[in-house]
This record gives C-alpha cells, sequence and structure tokens, in this order.
C-alpha cells in the first residue's frame, strides 16, 4: 500500500488502526513517512510509542520488524551473522574435490547464502516485501550499537565487510523509540524526525479508553480519565501512562465496580502506581479527595 | 529586504531562514542540514494549518524534549510578529552587530602566554621525580586560591590532565557483553577464523581468539557548592572538568539550594569556556545547602535518566545541611537503590577522631555503599589517591556504627 498523501490521510490511517493520535503526532507520522526519515519517539513508559509502529505496519500493510534492544546487543543478533558451520561445511567440501582456487572458494562461501539475516538486515532486505522497522527502546542498547545504527538510519543499507553493501529497495519505515533511561546521542537524533509523546489529555484519554476498553461503562470510563488526570499532577515518582489506565479500566470492571469508590480505589492502587512511596502517599484520604474531584470533573 | 514580488515558495524559505536564526540566538542548536529538512516539510504537508507548520518545523529542528519549550515560544512570538508586520523589525534587531563581549573571550590569558611569555618563563621540569612534584603541588595549590576562577595556565591544564590519569574508581573494570580480538583471549572467533583460513585455500592455521571488553560504567557526580563547601569549588570544579573530559558517561550535578546539570558545560575541552558557561547557569553558587530537596529533584528528574546500565554515583559533599536534614534519609535511600554503587566522599574531616555528630551526616551515613573522606582537599592529587584506594571495609563499619 502507498504512503498516505496528506496528513488528514496519515491521520486516518492511524485512526482506523485504533491510534487516537492529536495533529501533531499525525503530522510528524506523516513528515516522517512521506520525507522517508526515521521516526524518534520519546516520552515515559506507557504513552503507546510502540504501539505507533505497529498500527503503521498493520495500516500500511507492511510486515513488521522488530528489534527489542539490550545493553550488549550486537552485530550478530542485531542485523547478520556468517553461518560458521556451514562455511566450515563448504571449506571441507571444496578440499575432498580438490577446489583449491582462492578467489573462488572466499566468493563462494561469502555468498548470500551463507549470510543469516537478522531484523535490521531483514527489514532492508531487497528480496524481501516492505517493512515497517521498528527498534524499540533504543535507550537500553549501549552506545556502539547506536553507532552502528548511523549507516542503516541515513542511508538504509547495511555494509557487509566480506559480501558488500547491501541497500533497501523500497525504504522502511523506521521508529525508534525510548524511555529516555539513558540519553540517546545527538548524532542519531540529527537523522530523525523527533516528537515527545506526552500524556493524552482527557478527551483524548477518554477517546483512546473508548477504543481499547469498550467494555467499560461511560460513566465509569468518564471518572477514571479525571482521576488519573488528578493523579498526573500530583507530585509522584512514577505517573501512571496510559496504558495503566486500561489495565486500571479492566480492573475495575472486573471488580464490577459502576462508578468509582475511595475503598475500591486503594485497592486497585497497585495497577496505576508502582512506587510504593508513590501509594504510601495517595491511599487513603489523598485518593477519597481525588475521587470527590474527579466525579465533580467527570459530571461537566 | 525581501523583494516586493518574490514567489511565495521563495517568501516562506525566507521565514524558515529567519526563524531559524532566531532560533540560534535563542540557544537553540539548528543547522543548515535541518533547515533543508524544514524546508522540505514545508512541501509536504498544508501550510495554511498552524498546528501543522509548527509540528513540521518543531520535528525538523528540535531534536531534545529540553529545546521544545523555547522552540514553542520561539514560534508564538515569530508567528505573532509576522500577523503584525513587525519581522522587519526583529530581524533588523538580529542582524545588528552582536553585543560585545562582557569579559575577555576565555582563552585570552593562555594566548598571551603563548605570545609574550614564552622566553621568560623557566621551562617547567618536565622530568619531575616524585618528591620534587609534591613540593609543586603546595605551591600550586597556594596560587590556584589566590587566582581568578576562570583562568587556569596551560601547565596548571596538563597538570590536571596527568593527576586524573591516575583516578581508578570503584567498579571501573566492568565486564560488557562486547569481545574484541585478543590472540591469548579464552574464546574462539569463528568470524575471524574462517576469513583467515581463505588465506591459505582453506586450511585453518591459525585459530583466532576473543576476549571480552571491560570498561567503566557511567559516572554520575552530584557536587555541593554551598557555602561550607565554597573553599574547595575550585579544585572541585578542575576535577569535575578533568573527568568529564577524561571518560565518557559522565554526568555532572551542582547543587546548594538547587540541582543544576552542568554535563554539557562540561563537555567544553577548554577548561576557561567550560567554567564561564558553569558560572553563567549555577544561580546558587556558595549559598545555603538543602540536600533532601536536591536529591529528591534529582530523583525524581534526572535518575532514571542517567543511571542507568550500572552507574555508579559519586556524592561530594560535606552532609552539613540547612533544612535539618528533612527528606535526606528517604531521599538518599531511594539513591542509593537506583544506582549500582553510591560513594560519598566527604571533604570536611580532616581529623581521624570525627564523630558523624551533625543531623544530615546521620541520615546519609546508612544508605551509602563507600563513605570516603579527604582529609586536606588542597589539590587534586588527594582527591584522586581517595578515590582510588581500595576501599576500606572495616572504617565504613566503625561509620555506621557511630551514625
Amino acid at each position: 500500500m502507498m504512503v498516505p498523501a496528506t496528513v488528514a490521510d496519515t491521520a486516518a490511517l492511524l485512526e482506523e488502526g485504533g491510534y487516537v493520535a492529536d495533529m501533531a503526532l499525525a503530522t510528524t507520522v506523516h513528515l516522517a513517512m512521506v520525507m522517508d526519515r526515521p521516526l524518534f519517539l520519546e516520552g515515559e513508559p506507557g504513552t503507546g510509542k510502540t504501539e505507533i509502529a505497529k498500527v503503521l505496519a498493520s495500516g500500511l500493510k507492511r510486515r513488521l520488524v522488530r528489534l527489542q534492544c539490550y545493553d550488549g546487543l550486537d552485530l550478530a543478533a542485531a542485523a547478520y551473522e556468517w553461518d560458521h558451520a556451514r562455511q566450515l561445511m563448504a571449506i571441507r567440501l571444496a578440499e575432498a574435490t580438490g577446489g583449491t582456487d582462492r578467489v573462488a572458494l572466499s566468493s563462494d562461501i561469502y555468498s548470500r547464502e551463507f549470510l543469516q539475516a537478522r531484523p535490521l538486515l531483514s527489514a532492508i532486505d531487497p528480496d524481501l516485501p516492505p517493512a515497517v522497522l521498528l527498534i524499540d527502546e533504543l535507550d537500553r542498547a549501549d552506545e556502539p550499537f547506536e553507532a552502528f545504527l548511523l549507516e542503516l538510519l541515513a542511508d538504509f543499507q547495511i555494509t557487509v565487510p566480506e559480501y558488500g553493501t547491501i541497500h533497501a529497495k523500497t525504504k522502511p519505515v523506521v521508529v525508534l523509540t525510548s524511555n529516555r533511561t539513558r540519553e540517546v546521542h545527538d548524532a542519531i537524533r540529527r537523522r530523525c524526525l523527533y516528537h515527545w509523546v506526552d500524556y493524552p489529555d482527557a478527551k483524548r484519554e477518554r477517546l483512546i479508553l473508548a477504543r481499547k476498553a469498550p467494555y467499560v461503562q461511560p460513566k465509569l470510563a468518564a471518572e477514571i480519565v479525571a482521576f488519573v488526570q488528578k493523579l498526573r499532577g500530583q507530585d509522584l515518582f512514577k505517573l501512571p501512562g496510559v496504558a495503566e489506565s486500561i489495565d486500571w479500566a479492566g480492573a475495575l470492571t472486573h471488580l464490577n465496580q459502576a462508578e468509582l469508590s475511595p475503598g475500591a480505589v486503594d485497592e486497585t492502587l497497585g495497577v496505576l502506581l508502582k512506587y510504593q512511596d508513590d501509594i504510601a502517599k495517595i491511599k487513603g484520604a489523598e485518593a477519597a479527595r481525588l475521587v470527590t474531584e474527579a466525579k465533580a470533573a467527570a459530571a461537566d | 529586504m525581501p523583494d516586493p514580488d518574490i514567489t511565495a515558495k521563495g517568501l516562506l524559505s525566507l521565514n524558515i531562514l529567519n526563524f531559524a536564526r532566531l532560533l540560534r540566538r535563542a540557544g537553540l542548536p539548528v543547522g543548515p542540514a535541518d533547515m533543508l529538512a524544514a524546508q522540505e516539510a514545508m512541501t509536504r504537508i498544508d501550510i495554511g494549518s498552524r498546528i501543522q507548520v509548527r509540528t513540521a518545523l518543531r520535528a525538523t529542528m528540535v531534536h531534545r524534549h529540553e529545546h521544545q519549550e523555547l522552540f514553542d515560544q520561539a514560534f508564538v512570538l515569530y508567528w505573532r510578529a509576522r500577523e503584525n508586520n513587525e519581522v522587519l523589525e526583529i530581524m533588523d534587531k538580529l542582524a545588528g552587530p552582536k553585543p560585545p563581549p562582557e569579559r575577555a573571550p576565555p582563552g585570552s590569558r593562555r594566548l598571551a602566554e603563548a605570545l609574550a611569555a614564552q622566553k621568560e618563563r623557566p621551562t617547567p621540569p618536565e622530568e619531575a621525580q616524585e618528591e620534587i612534584d609534591a613540593v609543586l603541588t603546595v605551591s600550586d595549590r597556594e596560587r590556584l586560591q589566590s587566582m581568578d576562577f576562570e583562568a587556569m595556565s596551560a601547565a596548571e591544564i596538563a597538570n590536571a590532565k596527568r593527576e586524573i590519569a591516575r583516578l581508578h574508581l570503584p567498579l571501573d573494570e566492568r565486564r560488557t557483553r562486547r569481545r574484541r580480538s585478543d590472540l591469548t583471549g579464552p574464546t574462539f572467533d569463528l568470524r575471524a577464523t574462517i576469513r583467515g583460513s581463505l588465506r591459505s585455500g582453506g586450511e585453518i592455521v591459525e585459530i583466532a581468539r576473543t576476549r571480552r571488553v571491560t570498561r567503566p560504567p557511567p559516572l554520575v557526580v552530584l557536587c555541593d557548592i554551598s557555602g561550607s563547601m565554597a573553599r574547595y569549588a575550585q579544585i572541585l570544579l578542575h576535577f569535575l572538568h578533568a573527568v568529564a573530559n577524561d571518560r565518557d558517561r559522565v554526568h555532572t550535578f551542582l547543587f546548594g539550594t538547587r540541582l543544576s546539570n552542568i554535563t554539557r558545560q562540561l563537555r567544553h575541552r577548554d577548561p576557561e569556556v567550560a567554567f564561564q558557561l558553569v558560572s553563567q547557569i549555577v544561580p546558587d553558587w556558595s549559598g545555603g545547602t538543602r540536600i533532601g530537596e536536591a536529591l529528591a529533584a534529582f530523583n525524581q528528574q534526572w535518575s532514571r535518566r542517567v543511571l542507568g546500565q550500572g552507574a555508579v554515583v559519586l556524592l561530594v559533599t560535606d552532609g552539613l545541611d540547612r533544612d535539618g536534614a528533612a527528606g535526606l534519609s528517604e531521599n538518599m535511600e531511594r539513591l542509593h537503590k537506583s544506582c549500582s554503587r553510591l560513594v560519598w566522599l566527604n571533604p570536611l574531616l580532616r581529623w581521624d577522631g570525627f564523630e558523624p555528630k551533625s543531623q544530615g551526616i546521620r541520615a546519609m551515613l546508612p544508605h551509602v555503599d563507600e563513605f570516603r573522606t579527604v582529609h586536606n582537599l588542597a589539590s587534586l592529587r588527594a582527591l584522586v589517591a581517595s578515590l582510588s584506594a581500595p576501599p576500606d571495609l572495616r572504617a565504613m563499619d566503625r561509620w555506621r556504627l557511630a551514625a
């Protein structure tokens, strides 16, 4: 499927995939696609960064190639690896059949059939259909890995010293995400379009909840959103993301709650807040106050 | 001045050009590549929509979250001026000569030195013996204390670099998952072995080996610059700059009554430029101390961003807190739990019979892995020696008991 022609088309594509994006995000995503630039999404955990890549893949009818980053991620796991066992076999075979032409042997064992593609190579493989490449949580990988990404992000190509350079036939849509557990280097940022994914406002969060948790009663959903929005204004160590709101809506529904009540909020606070200090701060009187305020706000 | 019958496209790119200049004046790093990208982005969106234009410019010209606020303000300012036809006035102001710098540009002392005093200066004893060196350190110290804060001679910079080369922090030999080739390494490298075998027609003559790479973990330095630490500020800043330029992954914060991140400023290779930049952004030099509050701010805003990958935290403070240790214990505990090692360097301990009496010290001691003391923080050498010494576990137990 072709890349959308206008920002409105991109917004519609995200909408179809069940992603409620604001105008700024839709514009940035659109630009990334039409300008063939990687999209660098930063934001707090649980604000839907990874989801964008998934929705784009399904919307554009492309395969999603996902690379989850971790400390120590190296070329062999991220891009390609030579199949050493088969190469050794090939050398043995050449010896047995008496083929000792060094040039021929070298081009034989460094041919494409011995090259095992890992996610990055697979995403630009000219023999495969076009892809959406998701490089998830780049901040978890170490700096040497970032340096390797530069070639891929700038030119959509990977150079294998023994083989040559592999170019993408159709440039993949590249989405990088980061939770900012480490600052990603400026050289990476420069090559990308940058967007900070913020917590949604109340209106958009209600829409998201209606999409992602359609089984929740509208009244409860409105109160949940109002409560979580109030909670994000508090001085907490870790603010709840959209993912937590959705989880919480599910939890309250499973407990057969039709509306927020201080007791139920106290019992399920662990779904929203993941640090004991934060829970201790909110539990009890503070939660009761927020519930009252949230109910008033939701009724408006 | 733009030509009246300039095309709409030309006008747009002129606007982008002017806007980029405004951003640069405001301190945002906007390069020519960013401007080209912005121009291209303008052709791909509906330029009648203000929000699309703003987002397109932001996505192409801003690369960090902390610059976003400044960008948004600049955008509002610029486009309001454009609507009122005041752009030309703004741009005229921008085009005017930059205000002259108030102080002599950094580096001028070293330049002057290099130009004038070259011949009169006695050649420094390059191959100085240890004893001579120690004497030099003392005289250097005296000069440092009487010296203007930013000024530093080339010899002093070289000296700082030499000292820092001896620094060895705890956990410096952190094993990574990367390998490098090593003839006597413990593991085989099949890829290199096969490549080598082709030279001999497929016969494996030599087996390539690799070894794990070790590298120091990220270092986060939190340094107290309150009044009671003021006499050490010079030497500490000296130290911080040398460390930041010696190893990668160093994050530096200063705190007194509030927390300032000076990592970017210290990255400047020239110490004088770096110190000037630092003194511009740090508002609370030699004021009071609110350690608890500063640590809370660090935990809230920075700990998750800089304490990944097994970071070591070096906390430099005398532990004398103005707020009577309010919130100190909790925030120390959180900091301790978020990093792989917390080293507290206390420069106030000048005799062995010191008792941790102050509230601040008692609140902090239970939460540190290593407590290091500098009996006389007068030279970089003493500082480096104290940090590089093997941890004294028995002393640590004594401190804990006393606290």
